[in-house]
């Protein structure tokens, strides 16, 4: 049952990719969109719950005030029209986890439209280029509530039963969706990737959620068509659901690139459908038929009365707004005195907000970035998650910094306290305690260790003594591997000198 | 005192004051009421005889100490089961919530308590208030105390026959297309819809969310000012609900009982009369009309053009907010659950579920709204209707720039036998024709009794509309239809019903 797929190139060659991508951002407000119950992640099921989000008959809505003030700063910051006025509507479709069976949402009428983000991607030279991807509505809706289907399966169908927790239901969204980008060709994966990683950027400098992608904060649907290169066309598209990791934002799009070339060279029509992304396969797989006729009976909701923020209310909010993120980055890059280089990998390895946060937390800027993009993006690498999900804060990794100024610990030891807390074992100072990882720089212990390699190295003390200063490098090998590393290498080369000086 | 039931929620609550009477033998004697007659009326669905009575011994110490929680504390009322009442089983005459108490209490069902109103029980009404007879109950029709063999009118006949049997002074309705005015018309008893918005709807089990009101179902109109008072003003859990204070209701009564309406101008609704009226129903509004002028009003007849396409429209709106409304039945979270042979999907429950615990109507409904919201028909019909509905407000600015009230027939024809309608839908909906108009426009309506139509000795009811916000002016001219005419009959329409065989 495993599709064909074209390799990116050969895809490519033959083929225009058009991509477009729908956004959910749960935003992090005190209470629900509808409700006055708590908008927290984490509590015991359906402990969050009132009659209007479990939509008990008789129960209404109340539009919540922050939340729409959250989804005109998203709206404004993305360069976006606010409407003067709009409504909400309701999207009628049956499933278990939605307590009206509708979804009080936005339809024609959305609060902010036609915007823009400007999106830095690499180029192919080892420079940056800007791409403009357009947006074409960001709208305010609400969560359902979250399904868990027990069984084998895990999936609906073969289900033995299923459980529904309604906490989640009602929990503000704005949804955000852009229009076709076109025209980015072999870049279209990355751009993809690109724009939904500086949106998190930008969503978390205006502080209106929490952007976990691993907590489902920022969701993603990739929108993704093929049309004969050079042909200027606008292919049939599938849209791919709930694609959760940047990462897998641009295999899925590759896949997607190489899976429907695959079905165009044989001459067949691309089917338009959802798709499931397999983030353990790297694979999309159909799901249900969707077309343009797929009928939600959207109407105005009766239950809302019409929003029309006045044109004070959006100058107000506009004046909260953060730097653009172009200005930010040319400013951080200033302030940080990163290279150009070493500015496009922090932002190409998402670890932009990381390291700013790694920065205020007190470590020197060149120290965070080492230990974002080399250390621990290797071990995000490894375990195939994003940099920001990392079980490990900016302060953990400002605070082993401390560390290694302070010659607590050395480098190598600075690794074992990372292991330690990317284990989940508490904090870098719990993690040097636990372990007993502090580099020994009481003199008694290093002396007695030095004593020991100078009598079992003679040959090389007495160049010491004669000067050959360089040869001591020699003996402090020696002295760290008895103390299995933990010992402060500095003071053990002074102790050195001084012995044989 | 046996005939304690028998006095206006206002005279009773002035025995209450007093200490003539106590909050629990009022609410005893309604009970018994109840129990003796409610055998052959069937106006409730559940009777709350514990909660009642301990409500009305909490009215009792509070009156005892002076210090009552409202103007009608101790006085009992009846609620329509689509109000949700905690503790208290709501079904909205619908099988598919057979046995479901609701966790919560409706704003209304909050105020009333505060109010100390004894809550009696639970009043019969057509299936999620679809119907204008009380036959689409799923637990079975209710009476018409003027006839045991007629309908009581709907949807809310069970309150408006609960006050006409005198089985409680006072009870709440709701009015979505003139459910709380007809009835009020058919069964003789007074019934305000009040302006959209002017009472929460918070608890209300919505039917068609654009339309629904609630209000008062009483004999008196001075009655219905008081709970009218009680129950209404701003909820910040309904964001339609009006900010605006609740208008001197009570304060428009006194001052319409003096019988003067000098000044007035009435106009009368030309397209609201005429074919498919009855004759009986049609002379006793032509003698209502005489009585305004007599009165004092300046009468004139006015135009509202749109308002033959009002009924059309209306069932288009209201099944399209109903389907959408009642998708949440679905056996998930409450109410029925059907579970299918085999190894149902939650899919084939609900299906099940569906089949089972909705009423013909019901499915009717659902499936004309579920059609006019598709898409491809949605302009031509939810769109349409809507645009309709702007023509028939701009027909009631019109109006109410000549005049300051309208009047009408609250109903084209008396109560019908039981059964006579339920296999012609359109002529069932035709019953509303005269109330629609005010639903669609938000405006508020009031029924008050004009005397009994000549071929069947059955109650003919006088429809009197304000503009959006003047609700005060339906209780004042309300008020003096109701003492000429009381002054013209010797006393309230009510005496000439025939006595309820009690049940021993």
């Amino acid at each position: 049952m495993s599709d064909q797929v074209l390799s990116f190139e050969d895809a490519l060659e033959r083929y225009d990719p058009t991509f477009g991508l729908e956004v959910h951002v749960e935003l992090n407000t005190e209470t629900k969109m509808f409700c006055g119950c708590q908008n927290a992640f984490g509590a015991e099921p359906n402990t969050q719950t009132c009659p209007t989000c479990l939509g008990l008959p008789g129960s209404m809505p109340v539009v919540n005030r922050t939340a729409v003030e959250s989804a005109m700063r998203i709206g404004l910051a993305l360069n976006c029209q606010i409407a003067d006025w709009c409504r909400f509507a309701r999207k009628n479709y049956f499933y278990p986890d939605m307590p009206k069976n509708f979804q009080t949402s936005q339809y024609d009428e959305p609060i902010a439209f036609d915007g823009y983000l400007d999106v830095e991607v690499a180029s192919p030279d080892g420079g940056s280029e800007t791409v403009r991807v357009e947006i074409e509505r960001a709208h305010m809706e609400e969560d359902t509530g979250k399904s868990l289907h027990v069984g084998t399966s895990g999936r609906i169908h073969g289900a033995d039963y299923s459980l529904v927790d309604y906490n989640r239901a009602g929990i503000p969204l704005i949804e955000i969706v852009t229009k076709p980008v076109a025209g980015t060709r072999a870049s279209a994966p990355a751009v993809a990737r690109a724009y939904v990683e500086q949106l998190r950027e930008l969503i978390l400098a205006l502080g209106v959620s929490e952007a976990r992608m691993d907590q489902g904060n920022i969701r993603a649907d990739v929108n993704l068509s093929l049309a004969p290169a050079g042909s200027g066309e606008l292919g049939t598209r599938t849209e791919t659901k709930n694609v959760n990791s940047f990462r897998s934002i641009e295999r899925a799009a590759r896949y997607e690139i190489g899976r429907q070339a695959a079905v165009l060279e044989e001459g067949e029509k691309v089917f338009q459908e959802t798709r499931h992304w397999h983030e353990d396969t790297g694979v999309t797989t159909s799901g249900r038929a969707k077309s343009d006729a797929d009928d939600y009976r959207y109407f105005p909701e009766p239950d809302l009365v019409p929003l029309a923020p006045s044109r004070e209310w959006v100058n107000e909010l506009r004046t909260t707004l953060p730097e653009p993120p172009r200005e930010r980055r040319a400013r951080l890059q200033a302030e940080w005195g990163f290279s150009d280089l070493e500015m496009r990998d922090t932002v190409g390895a998402g670890a932009l907000v990381l390291v700013e946060q790694t920065v205020a937390a007190g470590a020197p800027a060149q120290a965070a970035r080492k230990w974002w993009l080399g250390e621990l993006a290797r071990r995000a690498n490894e375990t195939e998650t994003e940099l920001s999900a990392l079980p490990i804060t900016p302060a953990d990794v400002a605070r082993v910094q401390a560390l290694v100024d302070a010659r607590t610990i050395n480098d190598k030891l600075a690794r074992q306290v990372l292991d330690g807390v990317l284990a989940g074992e508490g904090d870098p100072d719990e993690v040097v305690a636990a372990r007993g990882l502090a580099v020994v720089s009481d003199d008694g212990a290093l002396s007695a260790a030095v004593d020991e390699a100078i009598a079992a190295n003679p040959d090389v003390a007495d160049k010491i003594r004669e000067g050959k200063l360089n040869a001591a490098g020699a003996l402090i090998g020696a002295v760290m591997k008895s103390m299995k590393g933990q010992a402060d290498a500095a003071r053990v080369r002074e102790l050195i000198l001084e012995k044989l000086g | 005192m046996s005939d304690l039931t028998r006095l206006t929620a206002h005279q009773q609550a002035e025995l209450l004051a007093t200490g003539e009477v106590s909050s629990v033998e009022l609410t005893r004697a309604h009970l018994d009421r109840i129990a003796a007659v409610d055998g052959a009326v069937h106006a409730f669905l559940h009777v709350d005889e514990h909660g009642a009575i301990e409500a009305a011994r909490a009215a009792d110490d509070r009156l005892s100490k002076g210090e009552p929680a409202s103007p009608l504390d101790g006085v009992p009322i009846a609620v329509k089961d689509v109000i949700v009442t905690r503790g208290l089983p709501s079904t909205a005459g619908s099988r598919i919530l057979e046995g479901w108490v609701p966790p919560y209490d409706a704003t209304v069902t909050e105020r009333l308590r505060a109010g100390g109103l004894p809550i009696l029980g639970k009043t019969n009404m057509d299936e999620f208030a679809m119907g204008s007879s009380t036959e689409h109950s799923a637990y079975g029709p209710t009476h018409n105390p003027w006839d045991l063999d007629r309908i009581p009118g709907g949807s809310g006949g069970g309150s408006a026959a609960a006050v006409a049997a005198f089985e409680a002074p006072l009870a709440i309705g709701t009015d979505t297309g003139g459910s709380i005015r007809q009835p009020g018309a058919v069964t003789g008893t007074v019934g305000v819809k009040p302006t959209y918005g002017a009472v929460s709807r918070y608890g209300l089990i919505a039917l068609a969310n654009s339309l629904d009101q609630a209000g008062p179902v009483t004999r008196t109109v001075l009655d219905a000012a008081l709970l009218h008072e009680l129950i209404g003003g701003h909820d910040p859990r309904d964001s339609t609900s009006l900010t605006d204070p609740v208008p001197a209701l009570v304060e428009a009564v006194r001052a319409g009982a003096a019988g003067d309406l000098s000044g007035l101008r009435v106009g009368v609704v030309k397209e609201l009369g005429g074919e498919g009226f009855q004759p009986g129903v049609e002379a006793r509004f032509a003698e209502s009309v005489e009585l305004l002028r007599d009165a004092g009003a300046e009468v004139v007849e006015v135009s509202c053009p749109h308002f033959e396409h009002a009924l059309a429209a209306y069932y288009l709106i209201l099944p399209s907010e109903a389907s959408s409304n009642l998708a949440r039945f679905d056996a998930m979270r409450y109410g029925l659950r059907v579970t299918p042979e085999g190894d149902p999907s939650a899919e084939d429950v609900m299906r099940a579920t569906r089949d089972a615990g909705f009423g013909d109507e019901v499915k009717r409904r659902i499936i004309l709204g579920t059609y006019a919201l598709s898409s491809g028909y949605y302009d031509a019909y939810y769109g349409q209707a809507q645009k309709i509905r702007t023509l028939v407000q701009r027909d009631f600015d019109a109006a109410f720039a000549e005049v300051d009230v309208l009047v009408s027939p609250t109903s084209p024809t008396t109560a019908f036998p039981l059964g006579d309608k339920l296999s012609d839908p359109i002529s069932m909906y035709r019953q509303d024709i005269a109330t629609i108009p005010a639903n669609l426009a938000g405006v508020p309506g009031i029924s008050v009794p004009s005397g009994v139509a000549d071929e069947d000795g059955l109650p003919v009811g006088l429809q009197v509309l304000a503009p959006q916000r003047a609700d005060d002016r339906l209780y004042r001219v309300g008020a003096a239809v109701e003492a000429l005419l009381e002054e013209r009959w010797g006393g309230p329409m009510l005496a000439q019903a025939p006595e309820l065989e009690v049940a021993r």
